[in-house]
């Protein structure tokens, strides 16, 4: 019986159990995990669990789940080394677990910038359930002003959340936009019109400096580049992640931004897989070595892998998606769009926007702001053999679902 | 409290008592429910927490939420007049009894 263990309690280490039992492994699965407890979701860490601290509200599955499926979740331990030859690893508490088959689920951590001033008390960063407690604890009092380092999908949900509880905002980018890394630039001027009207303050393309510290050591604000100085109380450092690979590249893994996989999910080694925010993998469509930060690709990375190990391989091919909500602002985006990618902003009717990305004449991504029909479509089209051609778009005047129907009506 | 009663696909029953103001998907997902997974967590991004309303309480549960029938397309089992995605079915006292039947597969 071939014995399972998974290095990581994130949502992707928790599917590959999950979905392990469901394909019918029937060998032991061990899940280690550095968190204090049982695996739970992190999307809502930034949205209803940082206003309503309810743990059973993010919980993954309860305890009786993994005692009834012998899922041995081995929790608040640290696997420190892989010994390949003897295909066993050690953990940091001294414990030796030996495995057939290794799946390195590591994840990713938060990035501390080296800003002055950052150590100390009243600066917050957000990836785990004890972060977001400090992180409401510290909103328990009234009017704070927080700012926030970073403009990305953390920072911003984080800033809806405390802006629309009666806190005065500043967010402070380093580029010249919100979440560049992630929408075009259409849709980061909407988010900005969003977030304005919400009462939160920007400063973009002017990056903090200096935190600066009154006498008592508490956070007194911060200093940009251009020298301005803004008033804040707390800090939260939301500048993006670095993946988890020391543990993979230790072991003498292949590493570049991420634990290189191929379209299986396998490493270099036949005996180690690596899913989720730590893997590098090559993109179905393009091919390109790709790493994405996403419950989709922890959860649908678990299910190719589980398949595999129950005989059942086939290559990964889903396509990611991603959302962040914000306020009354729903942002869904299907595929993956380059930076250099054409934008096409599109008014889909009230409240509802659309933003096209396209490449060499194609349909990458499309983003979407309160649109799920045409999240949907646009799920459907991309995943279809040869795409979507901006030609035929143009010619349904860019109406995706009406396309989507009419390709289906045409299949069937 | 109100009890919510789970019918599987191949006809088990589990009943439950569920938190008012819940999700159908969390009170399934708390109580160790077979049959609904909730990739996303409730943010009607997936259609893993799919179920059927029972016919009898069609008219208390509602009608779909917005965008609701749009992610139905992607689920796996039979969409149904009945078909509901289960993260948005709020939990209320006047629903205590209601029936839900699972689908056969979410993934």
């Amino acid at each position: 019986m071939t014995r399972v263990v998974i290095v990581g309690g994130g949502q992707g280490g928790f599917q590959l159990a999950a979905s392990l039992r469901q394909e019918g492994h029937s060998g032991p699965i061990v899940l280690v995990s550095q968190e204090p407890d049982l695996p739970y979701q992190r999307p809502p860490l930034s949205k209803a669990y940082l206003k309503d601290g309810r743990a059973e509200g993010i919980e993954l599955r309860p305890r009786s789940f993994f005692e009834r499926n012998e899922i041995d979740v081995i929790a608040g331990e640290t696997v420190v080394a892989i010994d390949r030859p003897r295909q066993t690893v050690l953990t940091q508490s001294g414990i030796a677990i030996a495995y057939d088959h290794l799946v390195i689920a590591t994840g990713a951590r938060n990035v501390t910038p080296p800003i002055p001033g950052l150590s100390g008390g009243n600066v917050f960063a957000l990836r785990t359930a004890a972060d977001a407690d400090a992180l409401r604890l510290a909103l328990a009092a009234a009017r704070r002003r927080p700012i926030v380092i970073g403009g990305g999908f953390i920072g911003l949900e984080f800033a809806a959340v405390a802006a629309s509880s009666g806190h005065s905002v500043t967010v402070v980018e380093a580029t010249e936009r919100l979440m560049a890394r992630a929408v075009s630039p259409a849709m980061s001027a909407y988010f900005r019109g969003f977030h304005e009207a919400m009462g939160v303050a920007w400063r973009l393309g002017d990056p903090v400096e200096e935190i600066l510290r009154a006498a008592d050591g508490s956070v007194s604000g911060a200093r940009l580049r251009s020298g301005e100085i803004i008033a804040g109380d707390m800090i939260l450092v939301a500048v993006g992640v670095r993946p988890n690979v020391e543990l993979a590249e230790s072991a003498g893994l292949r590493v570049s931004n991420g634990i290189v996989v191929d379209a299986q999910l396998l490493t270099d080694d036949p005996a180690i897989s690596s899913l989720g925010d730590c893997a590098a993998f090559p993109d179905p469509i393009t091919g390109v070595m790709t790493r994405l930060e996403s419950v989709q690709a922890a959860t649908d990375h678990a299910r190719t892998i589980a398949r595999r190990l129950t005989g059942k391989a086939e290559p990964y091919s889903a396509l990611p998606w991603f959302w962040s909500d914000q306020g009354a602002w729903k942002l869904q985006i299907a595929g993956l769009a380059g930076d250099g990618d054409d934008q096409l902003a599109v008014e889909a009717g009230e409240g509802r926007k659309l933003v096209f990305r396209f490449a060499e004449g194609r349909l990458r991504a499309l983003e979407t702001l309160n649109a799920a029909a045409e999240h949907m479509a646009a799920r459907h089209l991309l995943k279809s053999p040869g795409g979507v051609t901006m030609d035929e778009l143009a010619e349904m005047r860019y109406d995706i679902v009406a396309l989507a129907k009419s390709r289906k009506a045409r299949a069937a | 409290m109100t009890r919510l009663i789970f019918i599987a696909h191949d006809g088990e029953q589990i009943s439950v008592e569920a938190r008012d103001g819940d999700s159908v998907m969390r009170a399934a997902l708390s109580n160790d429910v077979d049959g609904i997974v909730g990739e996303c967590g409730g943010s009607m991004m997936c259609a893993t927490c799919h179920c059927y309303v029972d016919e009898a309480w069609a008219d208390a549960v509602g009608a779909r939420a917005d965008g609701e029938e749009d992610m139905l397309e992607s689920a796996t089992s039979e969409v149904k007049p009945s078909s509901r995605l289960s993260c948005q079915i709020r939990i209320r006292p006047d629903l205590d009894g209601l029936i839900i039947h699972l689908p056969e597969s979410q993934t």
